[in-house]
C-alpha cells in the first residue's frame, strides 16, 4: 500500500513538474531561436568558395537532459505495446534544439556569420532500470567562420 | 593554431600533412551529482553537473589532442571529430581526433 502511494505520488510529481519544465523549455528554445536566426547552422561540409575572407574556428555546445519519472513509466508502457515513444521524441528534440543553440550562442559570441559542417552527436548517459534511458546527452560541433 | 572540422581552411592551403592526432579522457561522475541526477529523473530537466562534467573532460580531451599536434610542429588540425564511449559502467571516455597539418 505505502509502495502504491509513493509510486502515485512521484508520477504526480514527475507529471507536474515534467510539463512544467518541458513547457518552460520550449518557450525559451523557440525564443532563443529567434534571436539567433542570424547565424545559419550548415550541414555541408564544403566552407563557401570566391570569399576566403574568413577565419575558422572550432564551436561546440552540449547538454545534458534527463526524462520525468511519468514519461518514464509511459515510455515503459509503450514498451509492450510497441509504436511511437513521443515522451523520449520531445526529450531529443528539445536536446538537440539546445545544444544546437549553444553552439549558435557561442558563434554569435565569436562574430561569426555561419556555423560550418555541423555535427551532432547523442549519447545516453544514464541508465536507470532495465536499461530505460534516463538521460541523453547531445554534443553539437561546427567550425564557425568569421569575417576577419 | 586553427582547429576545425573542415576538411580545408577557406583562403589557405596545406603545406604539410602530419597524419592524425588525438587525445582522450576517461572520467567517472561522483556520488553528489549522481545523487542530484537521481532526483532529476523524477523532475526531469537539465542536468548542468554532468553537462559541466562532460564538457570539462572533452575539453581535457581537445587540450591533449592540440598539445600532440604543437609537439609534432602543426599549425592547425583539420577535419576534428568527437566520440564518446563507455568504457565501464559510471565512466565515459571522450575522445578526441584529427588532421594535424601546416598551413601557408
Amino acid at each position: 500500500m505505502i509502495d502504491l502511494i509513493i509510486f502515485m505520488s512521484l508520477l504526480a510529481l514527475g507529471y507536474g513538474f515534467g510539463q512544467y519544465t518541458e513547457k518552460k523549455h520550449y518557450k525559451s528554445i523557440k525564443q532563443r531561436e529567434l534571436i539567433l536566426r542570424s547565424v545559419p547552422v550548415i550541414a555541408s561540409r564544403i566552407p563557401p568558395h570566391g570569399n576566403p575572407n574568413f577565419d575558422s574556428q572550432l564551436v561546440s555546445g552540449s547538454v545534458v537532459i534527463s526524462v520525468d519519472y511519468f514519461k518514464r513509466f509511459i515510455a515503459g508502457l509503450r514498451g509492450l505495446l510497441g509504436g511511437r515513444i513521443t515522451s523520449y521524441e520531445s526529450l531529443l528534440d528539445r536536446a538537440r534544439r539546445e545544444a544546437i543553440l549553444r553552439v549558435k550562442r557561442e558563434a554569435k559570441d565569436l562574430g561569426a556569420e555561419m556555423v560550418f559542417n555541423i555535427k551532432l552527436e547523442t549519447a545516453s548517459i544514464h541508465k536507470g532500470r532495465g536499461n530505460a534511458i534516463g538521460s541523453v546527452e547531445v554534443f553539437a560541433y561546427g567550425t564557425a567562420l568569421i569575417p576577419n | 593554431m586553427i582547429v576545425s572540422n573542415l576538411e580545408v581552411v577557406p583562403g589557405k592551403r596545406i603545406q604539410t600533412h602530419f597524419g592524425l592526432v588525438q587525445g582522450s579522457s576517461v572520467r567517472a561522475k561522483h556520488v553528489g551529482r549522481d545523487i542530484m541526477a537521481g532526483l532529476k529523473n523524477i523532475f526531469g530537466g537539465e542536468l548542468k553537473g554532468y553537462t559541466e562534467l562532460l564538457q570539462e573532460s572533452r575539453q581535457e580531451a581537445y587540450d591533449r589532442m592540440l598539445e600532440q599536434a604543437k609537439a609534432i610542429g602543426a599549425n592547425a588540425v583539420l577535419n576534428v571529430r568527437f566520440s564518446t564511449s563507455s568504457v565501464a559502467a559510471g565512466a565515459a571516455e571522450l575522445f578526441a581526433y584529427g588532421t594535424a597539418v601546416i598551413l601557408e
